[in-house]
């Protein structure tokens, strides 16, 4: 389904909001994905609420598929009923006094059909989404799951050209959040116009997006691939959702020395300047002696200072230059007698650091 | 010197207090006989209201002529009045709750001034607008020949007056009250304000649209001061219950009690109906 209604989304704009201020410059391309990854506070919904019209940009403009939707500069500005969106709520904000029928075909008959005609556009899309069951019932008897594809059907009937998603999966546990997420990475790969996707979860980003946005205190520190976010995070906040020790220092060739303490040894690529040094958890090696050094390897003493017991391993939390996160096995503990506030070496292979620079 | 209370629970508070825990509910004495007196004072005379009643002669007292004419008008102007104040208070409580403009909080209070205004100054103030020489009236006389005092009209627009408002902040908080996310998913999907209006925002209060109306029907149905000022009370024609009563009780006192437990009965049924808004513990509305 292809056709030349459906364009890109651009994003130039800032939204100041009280102290609050959201700048972003984005685009997302017909048919992208876009995961919008952020904690709490970091603007992701309201750079949704600015796409849609819910609320005006301060500065900038935003524009689908050539068409100015908001133009701070020249004052243009589309109401959010006139704009080609379909939104998905967080807790969906079906409407509770209507059928699952009526909640769908609200869109069509608000943009001009006849009850009939409507309710035959709902009907098909029930029928689409596997909903034709629920037709009447109210949004009160339906499960969280069913309620997101209800919620992800009423905002298609619309047929936006352009998808916002504000957490579509956050408020269903986690059984069924893995059936409505491979459900709405299919939808989502049917759909023909942009589509943005604004989550905290780091593994809802990587399964459902095409590409990552990093959003924190309204500006974007990274943007990439999921894979690429997920091997260089850019900031600590990504690091520790990708489950990563992140390091920032200064290269010189086959040294990094790290802007808060310690050091590290890395392949030499000739890199110089500001670096990030990403290193897995698990890359690192615990060891109660003082290992023999070697050319390739960073060795260092460290104190525990935490564990926390994951699925099929433990967290080791340590304090040294540098303090690193590191995983080991349950047998690993009880051979090494690792407790709390005892004193280790900790081993990591240069070839197990992943250096970058900050993109 | 202190005492120590020391007395024997009984089986039921001991298990209330298990459960609920919470201390010692009895009432010291400065505060349990004024409370007393308050409830002797605003039930005593409604019981005698209906130890007085003639119930036997009930049917025939209401059935009067006269006392049947009070009825049917109130029934009816003060229903009309509710339609009039859904039709043109709902929004208002709209403008109120979901606009800002210069004004907007000295047009509130003078909006709400009826709630507390004297009735027959409301009635005073309509006369004076609607008065064949009045403000207003002086035109609608002489240009379509329309006098309004003392007609079912006045006794509509009296009642209207005074009870609108009650609408009128029953359905505003309601509005400010209710989850604007609903509006803005309308909006979303393509609905113009005027159509969030209509399929969102006034389903979504009905409950509080049905209360306001209650209230203000009930507020219409017992108006008596602006009724009586403006309408004046003529049998048939502008005596409302309230009136009726109020005359009755000179020369047919016991068709004015009836009267007067129809109106009672209409109030318990209206608290009954308004219970989960005001029967709860807590502020409410």
């Amino acid at each position: 389904m292809t056709d030349d209604l459906f364009g890109g989304l651009t994003v130039d704009a800032e939204v100041t909001r009280g102290g609050f201020t959201l700048s972003v410059t984005m685009t997302a391309a017909p048919g992208e994905v876009v995961g919008i990854l952020g904690p709490n506070g970091a603007g992701k919904s309201t750079l949704l609420s600015a796409v849609a019209g819910l609320t005006p940009v301060s500065a900038g403009r935003v524009t689908l598929a050539g068409r100015v939707l908001d133009d701070a500069g020249s004052g243009e500005f589309v109401e959010t009923s006139g704009r080609p969106v379909g939104f998905v709520f967080q807790n969906y904000r079906l409407f509770p006094h209507m059928t699952v029928t009526e909640n769908v075909a609200f869109s069509p008959r608000a943009r001009g059909m006849k009850r009939e005609a409507a309710e035959s556009a709902a009907a098909h899309w029930l029928a689409r989404l596997g909903l034709t069951d629920l037709a009447d019932r109210k949004p009160g008897q339906l499960s969280g799951g069913q309620a997101q594809r209800v919620a992800l059907a009423r905002a298609l009937a619309g047929h936006p050209r352009l998808l916002l998603l504000d957490e579509p999966l956050s408020s269903l546990d986690a059984g069924t959040r893995l059936d409505v997420q491979a459900e709405l990475k299919r939808h989502l790969a049917e759909f023909a116009g942009p589509s943005l996707l604004v989550t905290h979860d780091p593994l809802e980003a990587l399964v459902l997006a095409d590409r990552v946005l990093v959003l924190e205190e309204g500006r974007i520190v990274q943007a990439g691939t999921p894979a690429q976010v997920a091997r260089q995070p850019a900031t600590d906040y990504v690091a520790k959702l990708v489950g990563l020790n992140l390091y920032a220092g200064h290269a010189d060739g086959a040294n990094v020395k790290l802007d808060k303490d310690g050091s590290f040894v890395i392949p030499d690529r000739g890199q110089q300047g500001e670096v990030l040094v990403a290193v897995r958890p698990s890359a690192i090696v615990v060891s109660t002696q003082q290992p023999v050094a070697g050319s390739a390897r960073n060795a260092w003493p460290a104190r525990i200072v935490g564990m926390t017991l994951l699925s099929d391993r433990i967290r080791l939390d340590l304090d040294g230059k540098p303090p690193a996160l590191v995983d080991v096995t349950p047998a690993a503990v009880a051979e090494l007698s690792l407790v709390a506030g005892a004193d280790v070496w900790l081993t990591v292979k240069a070839t197990d650091l992943e250096v970058y620079t900050h993109t | 010197m202190t005492r120590t209370a020391s007395a024997r629970l009984t089986t039921r508070e001991r298990a209330r207090r298990t459960a609920r825990g919470g201390a010692s509910r009895s009432v010291p004495a400065p505060l349990l006989v004024p409370a007393l007196i308050a409830v002797a004072f605003l039930v005593l005379p409604l019981a005698g209201l209906l130890i007085r009643a003639p119930w036997s002669s009930l049917g025939k007292a209401l059935s009067g002529s006269d006392a049947t004419q009070a009825l049917v008008l109130s029934v009816w102007t003060a229903s009309v009045s509710t339609a009039i104040s859904l039709v043109i208070g709902t929004p208002l409580a709209w403008v109120l709750a979901r606009t800002s403009f210069p004004g907007q909080r000295l047009l509130r209070a003078l909006v709400t001034l009826p709630l507390v205004l004297p009735p027959v100054v409301g009635g005073v103030a309509l006369l004076l607008a609607f008065s064949r020489v009045g403000l207003v009236g002086r035109y609608l006389d002489t240009w379509f020949g329309l006098t309004i005092p003392f007609t079912p009209l006045a006794v509509v627009m009296a009642e209207t007056f005074v009870a609108m408002p009650f609408l009128i902040i029953t359905v505003e908080g309601a509005l400010r009250s209710a989850d604007q996310g609903f509006e803005e998913a309308a909006a979303t999907l393509g609905a113009r304000r005027m159509t969030v209006f209509r399929r969102v925002t006034v389903p979504l209060i009905a409950p509080s649209l049905g209360a306001g109306a209650v209230l203000c029907w009930a507020r219409a149905l017992g108006e008596f001061g602006a009724t009586i000022t403006f309408a004046g009370s003529f049998p048939g024609q502008t005596e409302t219950m309230p009136i009726a009563v109020y005359y009755a009780l000179e020369n047919d006192p016991n068709a004015a009690i009836a009267l007067a437990l129809v109106l009672l009965l209409v109030s318990v049924v209206v608290l009954v109906s308004l219970r989960d808004r005001w029967l709860r513990r807590g502020p409410v509305l």
